[in-house]
């Protein structure tokens, strides 16, 4: 089977974030940047697949030029091709058009017989580009996949729900988004590390693709991050020292949540 | 009249607490800027319930009820809610941020080629627009967004938005019939052992980490979960090292929760947890490590061994309890 794994290259999860004073951008001065967590599960569970079945894995990703990196990560742990449509800053934040660029750039480099994505890009955590693409291409699409088993032409995934998990039945070609659960991503090798140099990345612009990047920015744009703030710091919780007296520790904890925080 | 139209989720037939939040939201946004507010119902033999929704604010409420639908499908309550945005022209569409409005919204908004902020935790009405914030970068930052000028898809976090019941009746209006082709089938829903309450619905959550030593501590956190009537929630470590299922992984590869209560025992507070349950309304925390991050982010904390401190506490709230 061909499949697709879609990737974003996201800030590390343990980055510090910083943000210019009145800007709706962070600092990306010290960022290091990654392959978004749940696209490692993605990506991995197309890989196994591979491995199963036969067929090829191909990584595709819209971004800036540094995402390159992300895809010579992907094709260390196992992937075959990759696919790198350059841009991204105009159309940062809006799923929409990044769903429109990537079902543009599956037009023109598929067909596939599965997709898969990570449940959310970690950073500007919507969960929605998985679906939209889905729509887009006209396909079926499974969010949040924990267990997937691929039959003829036909595939069953467990999601998870409040209180348990669905199991559905789509056709493919299908988009699964992967959830933690699915897989136990691997390392890249040693020997990935050294086939993947020789792969050549595939490279588009967006107009390569037959779309306009600066109107997806703007008259087409559908959303649109107009500030960008660090929460509030909390400060001045009330801890108790339990060591002592753990007991007379636990006795006021009980107190101040009854009487001042009212909780219990 | 331009309006805030909200999409109410069902589970055999039972009014989602969380779609009641994002329509009593949408009430007190559309008060405020003259909008009105709808809702659209999806299901099969849930027509009864649809007047009840006035009491939260719904002035018409769309009933799309098919057998078709009678177990959620992405594409045919997508058909569903598109035939009700047709009829009502809103703003703005408002859902639960739960595991099937993150699952809806994308396609929906796709459909109608809107923008969507997704899992907002503040919402406003700006110049006749809908303008929301929610957290991104794990929690650390807020992106405050929009729909740059279209209508937009909000999916609101639940347990942020209270619910607030009032008086009224809303109109109801069937929708035709709309579900064509569905591919993508939920063949059975697999129930979790026990019933047991699911962090993402609760209202308060006992949650237990590394600090607890073993699988078999658990149930000390279940006991004081059980007296507050709790869901039992989990940092990743405990996940990753097999001692309680995924399910109850509270975090940035977890769930995303903000309980009235959290109560982190033995939990140091890694980004990756903070991330998950930060904007809980009360943090309350017993780890031994007085540097532990999260105290940083706890309202009440006790330093100390929780094997030390959960015993008494769990006296001390039943104590408490019977004085009612």
């Amino acid at each position: 089977m061909k499949s697709c794994v879609l990737m974003a290259h996201v800030p590390d999860t343990a980055s510090v974030i910083k943000v210019p004073g009145a800007s709706n951008r962070i600092d990306e001065t010290d960022i290091k940047w990654i392959v978004s967590p749940y696209d490692e599960y993605a990506l991995e569970e197309a890989i196994r697949l591979k491995e199963a079945r036969g067929g090829a894995v191909t990584v595709l990703t819209y971004g800036p030029e540094r995402a390159q990196q992300g895809l010579r990560e992907c094709l260390a742990r196992g992937a075959d091709a990759a696919v790198h449509v350059k841009g991204g800053d105009g159309t940062f934040g809006d799923a929409l058009a990044i769903a429109r660029v990537l079902a543009a750039a599956i037009r023109k480099v598929g067909p596939f017989d599965i997709f898969f994505a990570g449940i959310k890009g970690v950073g500007s955590d919507n969960s929605l580009v998985g679906a939209m693409v889905a729509e887009l291409l006209d396909i079926p699409h499974v969010t949040g996949v924990v267990k997937l088993e691929i039959g003829d032409g036909k595939l069953t995934a467990h999601r998870e729900i409040e209180g348990g998990t669905e199991v559905v039945e789509a056709p493919a070609p299908c988009v699964v988004t992967a959830h933690k659960g699915l897989n136990e991503p691997r390392y890249p090798s040693l020997k990935g590390i050294m086939a993947s140099k020789k792969v050549t990345i595939q490279t588009f612009a967006v107009a390569d693709l037959g779309l306009d990047e600066g109107a997806l920015a703007a008259a087409e744009a559908t959303c649109r991050w107009k500030a960008l703030e660090l929460p509030p710091a909390k400060s001045g919780g009330t801890v108790l020292k339990g060591d002592e007296d753990p007991a007379g520790a636990a006795r006021e904890l009980a107190r101040l949540l009854r009487e001042q925080a009212k909780a219990i | 009249m331009a309006g805030i139209l909200v999409f109410i989720e069902q589970r055999n037939g039972n009014l989602r607490k969380a779609s009641l939040e994002a329509l009593s939201e949408a009430k007190r946004l559309a008060s405020g800027a003259g909008l009105a507010v709808n809702a659209v119902l999806v299901g099969h033999g849930i027509g009864t319930k649809a007047a009840e929704l006035g009491k939260y604010g719904a002035g018409k409420v769309f009933v799309a009820d098919e057998e078709k639908l009678a177990r959620y499908s992405t594409e045919g309550y997508a058909a569903a809610v598109r035939a009700a945005v047709e009829k009502s022209s809103p703003v703005a569409l408002f859902m639960a941020a739960t595991a099937l409005g993150r699952d809806l919204s994308g396609r929906v908004a796709a459909r109608l080629g809107w923008g969507c902020l997704a899992d907002v935790v503040r919402v406003q009405v700006e110049g006749g627009a809908v303008v929301a914030t929610r957290p991104v970068y794990s929690g650390k930052a807020l992106a405050t967004a929009d729909g740059a000028g279209k209508p937009v898809v909000v999916t609101l976090r639940p347990n942020v938005f209270p619910a607030g019941i009032g008086e009224g009746k809303a109109e109801v209006e069937a929708l035709p019939q709309v579900a064509g082709d569905i591919r993508a089938v939920v063949r059975e829903i697999l129930a979790k052992e026990g019933g047991e309450l699911d962090v993402a619905e609760a209202d308060v959550i006992v949650s237990g980490g590394r600090g607890i030593k073993g699988p078999e501590n658990f149930a000390l956190i279940r006991d004081l979960a059980k007296l507050l009537g709790a869901a039992v929630g989990a940092s990743r470590a405990v996940v990753d090292a097999g001692w309680i299922d995924h399910a109850h992984q509270v975090g940035q590869t977890g769930k995303v929760v903000s309980p009235s209560l959290y109560i982190a025992c033995g939990i140091s507070g890694a980004i990756q947890h903070l991330a998950g349950m930060s904007s809980s309304k009360l943090i309350v925390a017993i780890n031994k490590d007085p540097e532990a991050p999260i105290f940083k982010v706890a309202d009440y904390g006790i330093v100390g061994d929780l094997f030390q401190v959960v015993p008494p506490l769990i006296e001390e709230i039943k104590k408490l309890k019977a004085e009612v």
